[in-house]
């Protein structure tokens, strides 16, 4: 939390920031660039080959899209660190309890 | 600390205004209340996901997922709600510079682009319908269609949201900050989104 100020001048504040840090069209076009590469890139995935890297960059091009459509489209990057904190929280909650879950089916070892 | 102390024993209607109201934190508590909620959401379909990642191969009647999947098809599905993700952070935007026109417009375009997602998805059951695979024919198929058909209406609840959000604007009808509304229906779209960035690789394009 930033909060040091009262509590009217500091939110007028925040409102102010958050316009400020929102990104430019052109970026958010470019974001949107990148994301659609990466789909292409993903769906390319079922044409070729990839071998023994096919699952490793599939998951890592999901991680990708991921952290770019939180962070610069929900604007995570630039918001309070709180907002990252509760999403992140449930985010990883439910990672821990279904890869727990999955395990207990031995899923992991298929 | 004696600060922090005085700021949350402030009496919140006193500094409110049309369109802000403090809050002790100085942050929005909607915006609070909706990263909460999609933090929680994150549960939600994490279970979906998990259950049909294993029941995927449980195909006991019926086609199996590489005799269904139409790749093709649900890349150009993928590619349609990620840009209406574009097109809803540009609603965002609009609705920020006070430019009401510009946030209908985009508000407009990405409900459309989702009734096309949906309408894709509607095909896509109706096509695996009629290839064998009910909601009951295999635990792959229950898995699948409550996992996809859980998204589905996600996605037609943010539909009816952007609408709504069009409709109460044209009669400038929006309470409270009007940006901040428009902001917490993006969240929800994009989240929307995540979860079928996910979806899409999990249950398409990785084989059984």
């Amino acid at each position: 939390m930033t909060t040091q100020t009262a509590p009217d001048t500091h939110h007028n504040e925040v409102e102010h920031s958050e316009a400020e840090h929102g990104m430019s069209t052109r970026g958010y076009i470019t974001i949107a660039l990148i994301l659609a590469a990466i789909t292409a890139l993903e769906v390319s995935t079922y044409y070729v080959d990839f071998g023994p890297l096919f699952l490793p960059s599939l998951l890592i091009m999901m991680v990708i899209k991921f952290i770019m459509v939180v962070s610069y489209f929900m604007h995570l990057k630039f918001d309070n660190k709180l907002f990252s904190w509760l999403f992140y929280t449930g985010l990883i909650l439910a990672i821990g309890v279904y890869a727990a879950a999955l395990s207990t089916f031995h899923f992991f070892l298929r | 600390m004696a600060t922090m102390v005085t700021q949350w024993e402030l009496p919140m209607a006193e500094t409110a205004t049309h369109d802000t109201h403090a809050t002790s934190t100085g942050l929005s508590n909607v915006k609070l209340g909706m990263w909460l909620f999609l933090g929680s959401e994150c549960l939600l379909f994490g279970g979906l996901i998990s259950t049909y990642m294993l029941y995927r191969g449980r195909v006991s009647d019926g086609p199996t997922p590489e005799q269904i999947y139409d790749i093709p098809f649900t890349s150009v599905s993928s590619f349609v709600l990620l840009m209406s993700s574009l097109t809803m952070v540009l609603a965002v935007a609009a609705a920020h510079k006070r430019d009401d026109r510009g946030t209908n417009l985009w508000l407009t375009i990405t409900a459309l682009l989702g009734a096309t997602f949906v309408g894709g998805q509607v095909y896509e059951f109706t096509a695996f319908y009629n290839e064998g695979l009910g909601f009951t024919t295999s635990l792959f198929g229950s898995s699948f269609y409550t996992l996809t058909g859980f998204h589905g209406v996600h996605v037609t609840v943010g539909i009816i949201m952007l609408l709504a959000m069009v409709a109460i604007n044209k009669r400038s009808r929006v309470p409270g900050s009007k940006s901040e509304t428009v902001e917490m229906i993006g969240l929800y779209w994009h989240f929307v989104d995540i979860v079928w960035i996910i979806i899409f690789t999990l249950v398409y394009l990785i084989p059984v």
